[in-house]
C-alpha cells in the first residue's frame, strides 16, 4: 500500500511542480530566473514583472477585453443553449429529429478546420475586427445542447403539469419551473462556458486585429512568440500566464466536485 | 411553421412547433451561420483563385479545379514538401500521445479509484488540474522550462544526462539514436525515394527534440480529463465479477487485464476517439510556441493551414489543407471503431471474460 502512495505522491509532485515554478519565477528577477529555474524561492522577491505586466503593456487592456468576451459569450451560451436543450427535450414538434441529428453532426466538425471558413464568413458579414466578430459565433455550443437535452430528459414531465394547468406558457414554464429545478446542470453549462471561451485563442486570431481588441490568450500568445518583445523576459512571460490561469483556477477549485463530475465538454488538445 | 392556417384557429401542434423553432432559432442560426456556412465557403474557396481581396463569390475569382490540392499533394514544389512534413510531425505527435495519455489517464485513474485510498480528492485535483488551464499560459511555462538552460535540463544534469537545446534542435529523435549506433547517413534509397516531398530518411526522422517536449505537454494537460472518464467507467462497475476473479486466485495484475479492462472498451473507445480527433488539430501550441520551427519540425497540417492562408495569402491551398485534414481526422476514426468492433469479436479464451453486449450484436 505505502507503494502506491509513494507512486501517487512522486506523479503529484509532476503534476503540480510546473505551476510552482511558473509562479516562483515570476517574483524572480531576470538572471535569477536563469541562473536557478528550479528552484521556488526566489533570490530576491521581486514583483518588477507584475508592475510592468499592469503600469507599462497593454496587459489590462487585454485582461479587460477577455472579461467582455467570456461574460457575453457564457451568458449567451448558456441561455440558447438551455432553450434549445429544452426544446429538443420538451417540446414536441415536427422537425425536432432532424434538428437534433444535425446538431450531433455539427459536433464532430473538427474546430481547426474551421479557422478559414469563419474567417470568411465573419468577414463577408462585415463582423471583422468587433466584438461581435468575436463574440457572437462562440454563443451557440452544439455539446452544450446535447448536455442539457439529456438532462432536461430526466426531469420527469409531472413537474411541468401544474404550471400548464395554471395557463402559464412554454417559456414561462420552463423559465419558473424547469430551470430552477436544474440548477446543477447549469452550472456545469455555466462553469465549460466560462473555461471555454476564457481559455479560446484561434478564435480570436481569425475574428479581429486590432490592438485594442486583444484578449489575453492572443497577447500573451503574441507575447510569447517574441513579436512584442525582446529578449527572454521569463518572469514576465510566466506572470502573464499566472494571472491568465487565475480566473480558472479560482472557478475550478469553488466548483471543484461539480466540475470533477461533468468533463463531458471540457476537453482539450 | 408548418401549414398556413391562421394564428387565431391554428390548432395546438401549431403553436408547439411556433415555439419549438423559437426555443431552437438562436442556436441554429449561430451553428447555421458560423458552421455549415463556412464549410460550404471553404468548398468554393479551395477549388478558386481567390487572394483574399474582396468577397470570394465576387466576379473576378475563377474557379480552378483541383488545382489547390494538386500543388499540395503532387506539386513538386514548397507547398508539397511543407504539407508532407507537416503531416510526418503530427503523425509522431498522434502516434505517441493517443496511447500514451490513455496509459496514464487509466493508470491515474486506478490508482486514484481505491476505495481505502487517503487523500484521494488531493490527487484528483492535482492532476486535473492541467487540463482547466488554458493552453497558451502552459505553452509559456513550457518554453520557459524546456529552454536550453531551463528546469528540464537543470534535472536531467542532476541525474548526468545532458538535455537537448529542446526548442532549437531540429534532429528527430530516431535519426539521433541512429547516430548512437552509427548509422550517421541515410541509405541513399531512403533519400532519393520521395512521399509528398519529403525523403523516406525524412519520415523515418522521429519527432523533433521540440515536438516531444510538445507531446509530454499533450499527456500533461490531457490526462486529467481523460482520467476523469475513466473514474467514472470505474465506478460504475460492479466489484461481483473481480471479488469472483479474486476467489478464483486470480491476481491483482489479473483481475485487471481480463476482467476490469474489458469491460472499460466503450471508454477506452471514446477516450481513444477524442484522443485522435484532438491530436489531428494541435495548433495553439504551435502558434503560441514554435510557429512551426525548428526547422519546421513543429509545423502541423491545423498550423500550416492556417499560416498558408493569413500569413502567405494563399487561401485555396490553407482551404485544401484543411479539407485533407477533415477528411484525415474522419478516416482514423472510422478506422479505429473498425478495429475495435474486430476485436470484440474475438472470442476469448478466459471465460472469467466478460463479454461486452454491444460487441456481438455488430
Amino acid at each position: 500500500m505505502w507503494l502506491a502512495y509513494v507512486a501517487l505522491i512522486s506523479l503529484a509532485v509532476v503534476y503540480i511542480f510546473p505551476f510552482l515554478i511558473n509562479l516562483a519565477t515570476s517574483f524572480k528577477t531576470e538572471p535569477d530566473a536563469a541562473s536557478d529555474p528550479l528552484s521556488l524561492f526566489p533570490a530576491t522577491w521581486s514583483s518588477l514583472a507584475y508592475g510592468k505586466l499592469f503600469l507599462n503593456s497593454d496587459f489590462p487592456l487585454w485582461f479587460g477585453n477577455s472579461v467582455v468576451v467570456t461574460v457575453f459569450v457564457t451568458c449567451g451560451r448558456v441561455f440558447f443553449d438551455l432553450l434549445a436543450g429544452y426544446a429538443l427535450a420538451r417540446i414536441p414538434f415536427r422537425g425536432r429529429s432532424v434538428i437534433f441529428a444535425g446538431v450531433v453532426a455539427v459536433m464532430a466538425v473538427p474546430g481547426v478546420v474551421l479557422l478559414i471558413p469563419k474567417f470568411l464568413v465573419i468577414n463577408q458579414l462585415g463582423l471583422y475586427d468587433s466584438y461581435a466578430g468575436m463574440i457572437i459565433p462562440l454563443m451557440a455550443d452544439a455539446a452544450g445542447v446535447f448536455i442539457m437535452k439529456n438532462f432536461f430528459e430526466s426531469i420527469p414531465a409531472s413537474v411541468e403539469e401544474q404550471a400548464r394547468i395554471d395557463g402559464a406558457g412554454t417559456f414561462r414554464t420552463f423559465w419558473s419551473v424547469v430551470l430552477p429545478m436544474s440548477m446543477p446542470a447549469v452550472m456545469t453549462i455555466v462553469i465549460l462556458s466560462f473555461q471555454g471561451s476564457w481559455n479560446e485563442l484561434s478564435h480570436f486570431i481569425i475574428a479581429a486585429q486590432s490592438p485594442e481588441l486583444i484578449t489575453l490568450t492572443k497577447g500573451v500568445a503574441q507575447l510569447s512568440s517574441g513579436q512584442l518583445s525582446a529578449g527572454t523576459q521569463y518572469p514576465l512571460k510566466l506572470a502573464a500566464a499566472a494571472i491568465m490561469t487565475i480566473p480558472v483556477a479560482i472557478v475550478f477549485f469553488i466548483f471543484q466536485k461539480r466540475i470533477m463530475n461533468s468533463t463531458a465538454g471540457a476537453l482539450k488538445e | 411553421m408548418r401549414g398556413n392556417g391562421t394564428r387565431r384557429t391554428g390548432s395546438r401542434g401549431n403553436q408547439t412547433a411556433t415555439t419549438g423553432w423559437l426555443f431552437t432559432a438562436p442556436v441554429l442560426i449561430i451553428l447555421g451561420v458560423f458552421l455549415v456556412l463556412p464549410v460550404v465557403m471553404a468548398a468554393w474557396v479551395s477549388v478558386s483563385d481567390w487572394t483574399g481581396r474582396g468577397s470570394p463569390f465576387a466576379v473576378g475569382t475563377q474557379f480552378v479545379g483541383a488545382k489547390n490540392f494538386e500543388a499540395i499533394v503532387s506539386g513538386g514544389g514548397l507547398a508539397e514538401r511543407d504539407f508532407g512534413t507537416a503531416l510526418r510531425n503530427n503523425l509522431y505527435y498522434v502516434v505517441l500521445v493517443v496511447p500514451l495519455q490513455t496509459m496514464v489517464s487509466l493508470f491515474l485513474a486506478v490508482m486514484v479509484n481505491g476505495r481505502m485510498l487517503k487523500g484521494r480528492g488531493f490527487f484528483r485535483t492535482a492532476f486535473y488540474f492541467p487540463s482547466v488551464t488554458s493552453t497558451v499560459a502552459i505553452t509559456v511555462l513550457w518554453l520557459f522550462l524546456f529552454n536550453a538552460t531551463g528546469a528540464v535540463n537543470k534535472f536531467l544534469s542532476l541525474l548526468g544526462v545532458t538535455g537537448p537545446n529542446w526548442f532549437q534542435e531540429p534532429t528527430g529523435v530516431f535519426h539521433l539514436l541512429a547516430q548512437a549506433v552509427g548509422i550517421g547517413s541515410p541509405p541513399p534509397a531512403m533519400e532519393s525515394g520521395t512521399l509528398l516531398g519529403v525523403s523516406w530518411w525524412d519520415w523515418l526522422s522521429g519527432p523533433s527534440a521540440a515536438m516531444s517536449a510538445f507531446i509530454l505537454m499533450a499527456i500533461f494537460t490531457t490526462s486529467g480529463t481523460f482520467m476523469l472518464l475513466f473514474i467514472a467507467a470505474l465506478q460504475n462497475l460492479q466489484g461481483e465479477l473481480e471479488e469472483a476473479a479474486m476467489l478464483d486466485g486470480a491476481s491483482s495484475w489479473q483481475r485487471f487485464w481480463y476482467v476490469t479492462l474489458p469491460m472499460l472498451r466503450p471508454t477506452l473507445f471514446t477516450v481513444i476517439t477524442l484522443g485522435l480527433i484532438g491530436t489531428w488539430q494541435i495548433f495553439d501550441q504551435i502558434y503560441t510556441g514554435t510557429q512551426g520551427g525548428p526547422a519546421k519540425t513543429t509545423i502541423t497540417p491545423a498550423y500550416l493551414s492556417f499560416s498558408t492562408a493569413f500569413n502567405n495569402q494563399q487561401w485555396g491551398q490553407g482551404a485544401a489543407i484543411a479539407f485533407i485534414l477533415f477528411a484525415i481526422i474522419i478516416v482514423f476514426t472510422v478506422i479505429q471503431r473498425v478495429l475495435l468492433r474486430e476485436r470484440d469479436s474475438v472470442p476469448r479464451r478466459k471465460r472469467m471474460n466478460p463479454k461486452p453486449s454491444r460487441g456481438r450484436a455488430l
